[in-house]
């Protein structure tokens, strides 16, 4: 354990890192050299804290840095010719900045925008439905010095759908502090019992019972506790808390002040992904109306007992960050490792203390529940997933957005909703989900008859899938992409393992080197140099990053992969070599280019003086 | 014991204290779990290695970091598991740069150890070659990047005696490597330095000074090779109903070592020509293949195109293609140019280097000069290899033990004692 006046005064180390990024455009050696004598730590450990964010950088990122989307949903619409524009425009290539350190262009993982790609985050502000014409005039404003505020987008919600009226739960009319005004009347047991018998449970895709955790929490000798949104979005294809964030913050907060006072904690914090800054100021504004009706501070106002101060803390860009471990270290100010899970964070959690880690739409569901009251919550969506379910949408279909539906659609109900086009490939659950097709069309998304974890991984033949798998329910987080038949599975599938190679935390060998061999293989496979040696190759080696991976980036890294092999088959096997002594991606003429290349230029060097 | 409990290892009934490490609560009743980053009185299992996967009530999870409570299911020793634990080392090498003859840890490695103990030969992994550091900057310290296997040890267990830490995580994902921090170094004692070079697993972290001068200590995993000889048997000339087998060898990028290790065996050499037939090899000078041959014996990687040309030739004039020796496998010392740009490492031996002649300014180069390739790959990377003997080099007695087994269509096994080279 690290000695805790340490570790209490570096919970702001990033924050004073976000400072030095954003005012000096980089964090230099002789900044983390200060950094390091201020919070008494050696330098090379802050370096190493810097270098784990993908937002902060040791070199100049210019006055202007762009962050351009390169997940498949940007790929499938505009991203190419979005950035040649970029490049164009600015004159350089992306991975650099201009000799005037004005622009600095750089490519990131998915941004929460999926439903209106192609987008790019320019210093931090949403810039959204990209265009090569877009892009034009957004430079040459930025370099006439128009202020960004002003031409930035401010994402839509793009609400394409409800369930009928009275079965509304999270889009419903939304009147501040209703609900809270019944925590006079509830003890924090009264809550927990409430949120139990609701039977809601961790939306961010783990589906942890929420009452269980708030229990675990509370029975926690330890005084002081404290209560974590998770506002870390960051799995690919979704963006749901992006639009409850902005749509409902005040129920959120709500959300939270109800799981303080259930759980006795009196801080809480909203760990926010950089990539959704822009909503940061509508958070503190919320917060501080809060404060000011004396919802939130001293003795609020709905228990006159209770004390709860909400805080933000902004994210640097790490998608294991969503990980409640990792996210809790992060906050620690340290690399967003996660643990080794010695301890839940219910028992020692954020500084050591019992932490409650709930995703933004879990949190916003509680107010919900108390204000209709769980007989009702009970009659909506099915019996093990009561409620209804945020699903976002991108891809192939007309309507992409949000939908709020109840727990139970058939997906190929969902498929007609969203308006999909030729539906083919679906990505259920972002990139760490599963990849779905028409043998799943009769299922439901719902909790129900779900199987083992492990067992969807075990089939080997698409018809015995097909048949097993027909009543088991679809459990969703929220993220749902959706290819027609013309698009290339396998690039979907790279641009997954691209994904993971750049996001894996980097400490478990699986995980690290695991998927970046993957990578290479998929490139084979892609190159047409594969035989069906390197196929069951891919399948052993994904089970390997499966079984031994440390925490569940790694472990589900894979799911998309073996699933998609599973019910594609043909998409892997067409031009699959027969099967070969030799290895075709090796290439005598590659290998040897580089030679050839400085016999010549040695050649017109040296050989003049011959 | 104060809290017996009763948990279930591979279907046997064993009794342990409540709360227990798996790995040592196994240990003290004598089932072995395998593990590299997880050492004796460690406040907190590091979980980082991945080594001591096994199945907790059907969970797959690391005995390291798992404590065990009463009536749990724990299975170690299954096929599966046995390979998926023999897979991530595979992984740690094929993900470092690990040159075991050149390594001052070598002997003293507890990866090298597991290698051996889980009958490593090759990497299904391909080698990643990445270029890494090599850090002579601290005072006293090295940090030897290519070795490094990111088990966190040292970052966790060295600090300076006001707390700061020496040994730091930098970068993520592949790129991730540990970073030592100059200033904190030099605050250590003698005693800590050394200290943190023995809790480094493999030969990542050096004291300078201590390498030549000093040697590591008794070699942890010596034991003593038992000169086992291969004679071959009558009745194995007898069985040769379609007259010898046919062999051929050759060196690619190697140093001829393995080949002469071929020829340890001495007057034995005698009995083999009664069995077999050499064709195309040093040994006999047949430069082509004049037949198909039985079995194929290939030393040294492929550095360049005749290389490349020699060893396809082999994939198809052999039935059965054996590699033998550290650089077919895997590179060895000549892939250690692979972290050099090519055109450094022309300039450095022909015209910048001690040895060229001053004024020298040609690269040798001709049509019929073979061109240098960009890597110096492993043989399993351009064709199919049916069967690998590790070394630098392979014992005699180990390869001819082998060829004959193959030959004759018997089962083999090596001992533990035959293949180890360190």
């Amino acid at each position: 354990m690290e000695v805790i006046k340490n570790t209490t005064n570096r919970t702001s180390l990033l924050n004073v890192l976000w400072d030095i990024q954003k005012k000096r455009r980089h964090i230099s050696s002789e900044d983390m050299v200060k950094i390091a004598k201020e919070f008494k730590m050696s330098k090379m450990e802050v370096e190493g804290i810097v270098s784990f964010y993908h937002f902060f950088h040791q070199s100049d990122v210019g006055k202007y840095t762009v962050y351009l989307n390169n997940a498949i949903i940007s790929k499938i619409k505009n991203h190419k010719e979005v950035k040649e524009a970029f490049e164009h425009e600015v004159g350089i290539k992306f991975g650099h900045i201009t000799a005037d350190k004005m622009f600095g262009l750089f490519e990131t993982s998915c941004i929460g925008l999926s439903d209106q790609e192609t987008a790019a985050l320019i210093n931090y502000r949403a810039f959204t439905n990209l265009t090569s014409e877009k892009v034009k005039s957004i430079i040459s404003q930025l370099k006439s010095g128009v202020a960004i505020d002003e031409i930035a987008d401010f994402p839509e919600d793009n609400i394409q759908y409800t369930p009928s009226k009275n079965k509304i739960v999270f889009f419903r009319n939304y009147e501040p502090f209703s609900s809270l005004k019944k925590l006079e009347d509830n003890s924090p047991e009264a809550i927990i019992e409430l949120v139990k018998n609701a039977k809601l449970s961790g939306r961010g895709g783990a589906f942890f019972p929420t009452g269980l955790k708030w229990e675990l929490c509370k029975s926690q000798k330890e005084p002081q506790k404290y209560i974590i949104c998770n506002a870390d979005e960051g799995e690919p294809g979704t963006f749901k808390d992006r639009v409850l964030m902005n749509k409902l913050p005040g129920l959120l907060l709500e959300g939270m002040i109800m799981a303080g006072y259930a759980v006795g904690a009196s801080k809480g914090y909203i760990y926010l992904r950089a990539e959704y800054s822009y909503l940061k100021e509508k958070l503190e504004q919320t917060i501080s109306e809060f404060k000011k009706q004396a919802w939130l501070g001293k003795n609020i106002k709905a228990n006159k007992t209770f004390d709860f101060e909400i805080e933000i803390f902004m994210g640097a860009g790490a998608y294991v960050c969503g990980e409640e471990t990792a996210l809790i270290n992060s906050m620690e100010g340290k690399r967003g490792e996660p643990t080794t899970k010695e301890y839940f964070p219910v028992e020692k959690g954020y500084l050591g203390k019992p932490t409650v880690v709930n995703n933004v739409e879990t949190l916003c569901a509680v107010p919900r529940i108390l204000e209709m009251g769980v007989d009702k919550y009970l009659s909506i969506g099915t019996k093990l997933t009561p409620g209804t379910k945020l699903m976002s949408v991108s891809g192939d279909c007309k309507k992409p957005g949000i939908y709020e539906i109840e727990w139970g659609m058939k997906l190929k109900d969902f498929l007609k909703l969203i308006e999909a086009e030729n539906p083919h490939y679906i990505l259920y659950n972002g990139f760490s989900g599963e990849c779905l097709s028409e043998a799943d069309l009769d299922r439901e998304i719902s909790g129900e008859n779900l199987l083992a974890d492990h067992i969807q991984f075990e089939f080997n033949d698409p018809i015995e899938y097909a048949r097993k798998m027909r009543g088991v329910g679809l459990r969703s987080g929220g993220s749902f992409m959706v290819f027609n038949k013309d698009r290339d599975l396998l690039q979907i599938l790279k641009n997954i393992s691209d994904f993971f190679v750049e996001e894996s935390c980097g400490v478990c060998v699986p995980c690290r080197t695991g998927n970046f061999l993957l990578n290479k293989k998929i490139n084979k496979v892609i190159n047409r140099h594969a035989d069906a040696t390197d196929l069951e190759q891919v399948k052993e080696w994904s089970n390997i990053i499966k079984q031994s991976s440390r925490c569940g980036l790694g472990k589900t890294s894979t799911n998309c992969l073996l699933t998609a092999m599973l019910k594609f088959p043909e998409d892997f096997e067409k031009g699959l070599l027969a099967e070969s002594d030799f290895n075709h991606t090796f290439n005598l003429e590659n290998a040897t280019a580089e030679y050839n290349a400085i016999i010549n230029e040695i050649e017109s060097t040296y050989g003049q003086s011959n | 014991m104060d809290n017996p409990i009763n948990i279930l290892i591979d279907g046997r009934n064993y009794q342990v204290e409540k709360g227990r490490n798996l790995v040592d609560a196994a240990k003290e009743n004598g089932v072995y779990i395998p593990t590299l980053c997880h050492f004796h009185n460690q406040e907190h299992a590091l979980g980082t290695c991945r080594i001591c996967t096994v199945n907790v009530n059907g969970k797959f999870t690391t005995a390291c970091t798992t404590k065990v409570h009463e009536g749990m299911e724990i299975e170690i020793n299954t096929p599966e598991l046995i390979d998926t634990r023999k897979a991530l080392i595979e992984m740690l090498y094929a993900e470092g740069n690990h040159f075991c003859p050149s390594c001052e840890k070598s002997g003293n490695c507890d990866m090298q150890n597991l290698g051996y103990d889980m009958g490593l030969t090759v990497s299904r992994f391909p080698h990643v070659f990445s270029d890494k550091i090599v850090d002579f900057n601290p005072k006293r310290m090295i940090m030897e990047s290519n070795r490094c296997i990111l088990c966190q040890r040292c970052v966790d267990e060295v600090k300076t005696k006001d707390g700061y830490r020496v040994f730091s995580f930098a970068q993520r994902g592949v790129k991730t490597m540990v970073k030592i921090d100059y200033e904190q170094e030099e605050k250590l004692s003698e005693a800590e330095a050394i200290r943190a070079m023995n809790i480094c697993p493999v030969g990542a972290i050096l004291v300078k000074g201590m390498i030549q001068e000093l040697p590591f200590g008794e070699r942890k995993y010596d034991l003593s090779g038992k000169n086992k000889n291969v004679t071959l048997k009558k009745k194995y000339v007898e069985t040769l109903d379609k007259g010898k087998f046919i062999v051929a060898t050759t060196s690619l990028a190697g140093c001829f070592g393995c080949h002469m290790s071929l020829l340890d065996i001495d007057t034995d050499l005698i009995d083999l020509i009664d069995v077999v037939e050499f064709n195309k090899s040093p040994l006999t000078d047949i430069k082509t293949f004049t037949k198909q041959c039985d079995i194929g014996l290939v030393e040294g990687g492929c550095a360049n195109s005749e290389n490349i040309h020699v060893l396809k030739e082999f994939r198809k004039k052999c039935d059965i293609l054996v590699v033998f020796g550290e650089c077919a496998i895997m590179g060895g010392i000549p892939a250690m140019r692979n972290f050099v740009p090519l055109k450094e490492c022309l300039e450095e031996a022909y015209i910048h280097g001690l040895t060229s002649e001053i004024g020298a300014n040609v690269i040798p180069n001709h049509e019929d000069i073979p061109k240098l390739l960009n890597n110096v790959y492993p043989c399993n990377e351009i064709v199919k290899v049916d069967y690998f003997i590790p070394g630098c080099p392979p014992n005699a007695n180990h390869i001819w033990k082998v060829v004959k087994n193959i030959l004759m269509g018997e089962e083999f096994s090596i001992t533990h004692e035959e293949f180890k080279y360190d």
